[in-house]
């Protein structure tokens, strides 16, 4: 059985998207066989983020409804040889499927492959409520900010309800600049809030615009330091010890103490 | 004389540090969403305020609020909470440790 993981944050525009597009890539890199379900119903993105919107045939309201078998509605990412995207439907809505749908779907997925990694749609109503329904872990997404921390600890308390493992937490669009200044919250301080083990930290990069414009997500480019941050969160979610990435973002003797491991780990 | 020690290192220096207000700010929202999202913490914490006040006062029970207030920059927890009867001899109560002791 693989393991299913949903990618939510409560706020919309934080990041999910680019996250289940981006750790998606670098599992399969890594060898696992991954698949990637777009549960945001009626505003699919995952596709175009993906490079993949022109290959769609079936979506999973199809599926759902018994237009045609899941396998067909499943697109194969040709740059990976076991990564798979199951897109959303465009034009239903979030009500087209249920809780319980969602829940099969995940579980029947879960025996073909490593990952399930579920895009969750913004919000905590029944988008949410299906995006999380077949999931046995989460990865909660915030940007440090004071609205988007604010609804991540809405949705831990609401994860707590579920059976699942304690939810990680990714950073993203840190800018070390603005950190460093005090204009930013530090990961310390946001941890401090959320009190949840911290899965990962993506710097604000350009190069998450210049991959979406191109369909590729920035994991395939070797220069892109979001794309190195997504690889060791990648890493990180098959239990390896990865140490954080230097953002210059920690100052004190955390901060330097890490950089002394990650001197010797790369 | 302060003032002007305020100024000068005070105000300016940390007013840039926008990053603790936000924190603050966050800190000050998130007590307020977790206590509302959870009734039944509420109603645990009232069984558990009940129980230990009537081993001192006949309090009606049905009466009694508990809310959290917001006041500048704190949250205080409010109990209103009417008093039927003290009870007699408090000194001998099974809570008096602090009387005992
Ligand atoms: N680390 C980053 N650096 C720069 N831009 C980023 C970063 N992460 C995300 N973005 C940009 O932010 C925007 C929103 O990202 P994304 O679509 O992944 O968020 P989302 O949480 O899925 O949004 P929604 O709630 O609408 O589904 C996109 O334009 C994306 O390119
Ligand atoms: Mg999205």
């Amino acid at each position: 059985m693989g393991e299913v993981c949903v990618i939510t944050s409560g706020k919309g525009g934080v990041g999910k998207t680019t996250t289940t597009a981006n750790l998606g890539a670098s599992l399969a890199a890594l060898g696992k066989s991954v698949v990637l379900i777009d549960a945001d119903i009626g505003l699919r993105n995952l596709d175009v983020v993906m490079g993949l919107e022109n290959r769609i045939v079936y979506h999973l309201v199809d599926v759902v409804e018994g237009y045609c078998r899941l396998a067909q509605a499943l697109i194969k990412d040709k740059r990976f040889e076991n990564l798979c995207l199951l897109p959303a439907a465009q034009t239903k809505d979030k009500t087209a499927v249920s809780p319980e749908q969602m829940r099969g779907l995940c579980k029947e997925l879960a025996q073909d492959f490593d990952f399930v990694l579920v895009d969750s749609p913004a919000g905590i109503e029944q988008g949410f409520r299906n995006a999380i329904s077949g999931a046995n872990q989460a990865i909660i997404v915030a940007t440090p900010e004071v609205s988007s921390v604010r609804d991540a600890d809405r949705i831990i308390g609401l994860l707590e309800a579920e059976d699942m493992r304690p939810p990680r937490l990714i950073v993203n669009r840190l800018k070390p600049a603005m950190v460093k200044r005090g204009d930013m919250m530090d990961i310390d301080d946001i941890l401090d809030i959320l009190a949840v083990e911290l899965l990962g930290v993506v710097p604000d990069d350009d190069s998450i615009v210049v991959s979406t414009n191109r369909g590729e997500p920035a994991v395939l480019s070797a220069s892109s330091r979001a794309g190195q941050a997504y690889r060791d969160i990648a890493r990180r979610v098959l239990g390896e010890e990865v140490a954080f990435m230097d953002l210059d973002a920690r100052p004190g003797i955390f901060g330097r103490l890490r950089r002394l491991f990650a001197a010797g780990d790369r | 004389m302060l003032e002007l020690l305020q100024r000068i290192f005070g105000r300016e220096s940390t007013g840039g540090q926008s990053k603790d207000v936000a924190k603050e700010r966050l800190r000050m929202v998130l007590i307020h969403d977790r206590a509302s999202v959870t009734p039944e913490v509420w109603e645990a914490l009232k069984v558990d305020l009940i129980r230990v006040i009537t081993q001192y006062l006949d309090i009606d029970e049905r009466a009694m609020e508990v809310d959290l207030q917001n006041e500048k920059d704190a949250y205080a927890l409010v109990a209103s909470i009417p008093v039927l009867r003290v009870k007699r001899n408090l000194g001998a109560l099974p809570g008096g440790e602090a009387a005992k002791g």
